[in-house]
């Protein structure tokens, strides 16, 4: 049921859709005219009223620079700003709160592991292995990566299903392998990814295992210590929380050795003209003010969560793909991408109508108040290994039902008509 | 923006050129090839001109995308072959002049094009129809840069040379 290993499994309660949704404003409204049925979910979620009034709160009462001050507000505020660093460290399971750093987003999570730790330790010679189904995201920092330190980048292929091929991972994984990047969860076929098979693949050859947990964290629970991985990053956003605040989990030891990302306030122990020190862990990696409101509304979103159980979010999502992934098998025009056994999959469908291209989809069911996405995904990469140029995809969360899906269908009905099809 | 606006849009004309594209035939020592790409969508177009004393003999494209860059591209394969180098640039400045909310000047014959009126009321739809004439001047800037002068590249519609 997990998205991933957890150690107990435990019973689920079905979601009250009708109640969640009475916790969102932006679902109240309407567009053109229609309820506002939203299905784009794996771009960014939207936030429940208790995040909204979090961040308001803050500026309202307790807003002060962090880590710096002796007065009160700046007390308050570097306490609500390392209360959001324990309740992350909470919802991913992780043993250590010291070892949560904030971010912008996973983007830039990516980006510093491959700063901070791939341009100290990797050098000519060495293999990064990622997968043929990345976001562009966990691709070109190692792109960057491969060009300014001449390690070589090898790429895991899929099955027809978008299966990771996990019975060819010795031709991938070698000696030569120092670090192994994954999707946890693929954002354009969401295919559920074997992260614990590579992980245990890579732990054999003595590399480390990065998860892009992006399309993971906000669907179902996470354990970093049993997908056994060294680094883990996802974007709150996806998970009701605020944009602009990113998370990276790294394996403490780790992030001692790493080399500072960016430099600046914040981030160190001593300064003189000639030379710094760096402050300790996390804070070594989070230089200049960080943005704090969000990260109070991080803590909000990850309470929400919480309360629904992240158990009972995926048991829901994995219930509404299920019933998505029948409907759409019905109708004859539409071609259906990634695994075929909801199990192996998260909330999400992409697909494709074989007359009619994904962004004239993405217009016309607009019309009708649905929001799905429709192009290449940011993982160009996958849409040439599958041979398509774009899909559209329509992503779940807590606040979708059937009968959001059944609307779907009714509209991709719709654009055949508009079609003359 | 009510249903029905769809039918403004996905007209019949549209979906024509849409499902048979003008410009299929291939031209064998084409004078200038271009490929555009709208890096926003993965919307892609391939361009060769055949062009013999300032004026543009033949086009070939091979679009790849929705039926409103498809069919945009198409109108203009059909509008531009016999047009002099001249004639192309002005009715690329026109045409992208009505995309942004100008009307067609009194006179003028659009043809097919006209059907693509409706694209301006879908704002995010514009950049589709404007693809193949972002190529085309391109096309005409490799071929004859003083002709064409600066082109200013829309910011999400890359257009890159490709090498014959």
């Amino acid at each position: 049921m997990a998205i991933g290993p957890v150690d107990i499994q435990t019973e689920t309660a079905p979601l009250d859709v009708g109640q969640i949704r009475q916790d969102f404003p932006i679902l109240q409204r309407k567009v053109h005219g229609k309820r506002l049925i939203y299905l784009d979910n794996a771009a960014t979620s939207q936030k429940p009223q208790s995040v909204i009034d979090a961040i308001s709160y803050y500026y309202s009462n307790t807003n002060a620079n962090v880590h710096r001050g002796v007065h009160c507000l700046a007390e308050e505020a570097t306490e609500a700003y390392e209360t959001a660093r324990h309740k992350v460290c909470q919802f991913i399971n992780g043993d250590d709160p010291n070892s949560i750093v904030f971010t912008r987003n996973t983007t830039e999570s990516i980006n510093l592991v491959a700063h901070a730790w791939g341009r100290k330790f990797l050098e000519k010679g060495d293999e990064v292995v990622l997968t043929v189904t990345e976001h562009h995201s966990n691709l070109v920092p190692w792109q960057l990566l491969a060009g300014d330190t001449g390690c070589k980048l090898r790429f895991i292929d899929i099955d027809d299903e978008g299966h990771l091929r996990i019975d060819r991972l010795d031709e991938y994984i070698t000696e030569k392998t120092k670090l192994v990047c994954m999707g946890h969860v693929s954002n354009a076929l969401g295919t559920i990814h074997s992260v614990r098979t590579i992980a245990c693949a890579a732990r054999a050859v003595g590399a480390l295992v990065l998860v892009d947990g992006a399309q993971g964290a906000p669907h179902g629970p996470v354990n970093v210590e049993a997908l056994d991985c060294d680094f883990y990053a996802y974007s709150p956003h996806k998970a009701l929380g605020p944009l602009g605040i990113g998370v990276l989990w790294a394996r403490r030891d780790l992030l001692e050795e790493m080399n500072p990302f960016l430099g600046g306030g914040e981030m160190i122990r001593n300064v003189s003209l000639e030379r710094s020190t760096w402050a300790g862990v996390p804070y070594k990696f989070e230089a200049g003010t960080p943005s704090v409101a969000d990260a109070v509304g991080l803590g909000a979103a990850i309470d929400y969560l919480m309360k629904l159980g992240m158990e009972n979010v995926r048991t829901h999502e994995k219930q509404i793909v299920s019933y998505a992934m029948e409907r759409l098998t019905e109708l004859p025009f539409i071609q259906l991408f990634g695994p075929r056994d909801p199990a192996d999959r998260c909330g999400l469908v992409s697909f494709i109508d074989t007359d009619i291209h994904p962004h004239d989809l993405g217009t016309v069911v607009d019309q009708h108040g649905i929001a799905i996405r429709a192009g290449h995904h940011c993982a160009k990469p996958l849409m040439h290994r599958l041979g398509v140029v774009a899909t559209a995809r329509a992503s779940f969360y807590i606040y979708n039902d059937r009968e959001d899906v059944d609307k779907l269908v009714g509209s991709l009905l719709e654009a055949r008509k508009v079609f003359r099809l | 923006m009510s249903i029905s606006g769809l039918d403004e849009l996905y007209r019949e004309v549209i979906l024509d050129h849409y499902r048979s594209p003008h410009g299929a035939a291939t031209i064998d020592n084409p004078s200038v090839q271009v490929e555009g790409h709208n890096p926003l969508c993965g919307d892609e177009l391939v361009m060769h001109l055949d062009i013999v004393d300032g004026e543009i003999r033949s086009m070939h494209i091979e679009p790849r995308g929705c039926s409103i860059s498809v069919a945009s591209a198409s109108m203009l394969a059909q509008q531009l072959e016999g047009a002099s180098l001249e004639d192309a640039l002005e009715l690329k400045k026109t045409f992208q002049a009505i995309m942004q909310g100008a009307e067609w000047p009194e006179g003028s014959d659009p043809g097919d094009l006209e059907a693509l009126d409706g694209v301006k009321n879908f704002p995010v739809r514009i950049k589709c129809a404007l693809l193949a004439w972002m190529t085309l001047e391109q096309a005409l800037a490799e071929y004859d840069q003083d002709l064409v002068g600066e082109v200013v590249i829309d910011r999400d519609i890359e257009v890159v040379t490709k090498k014959s």
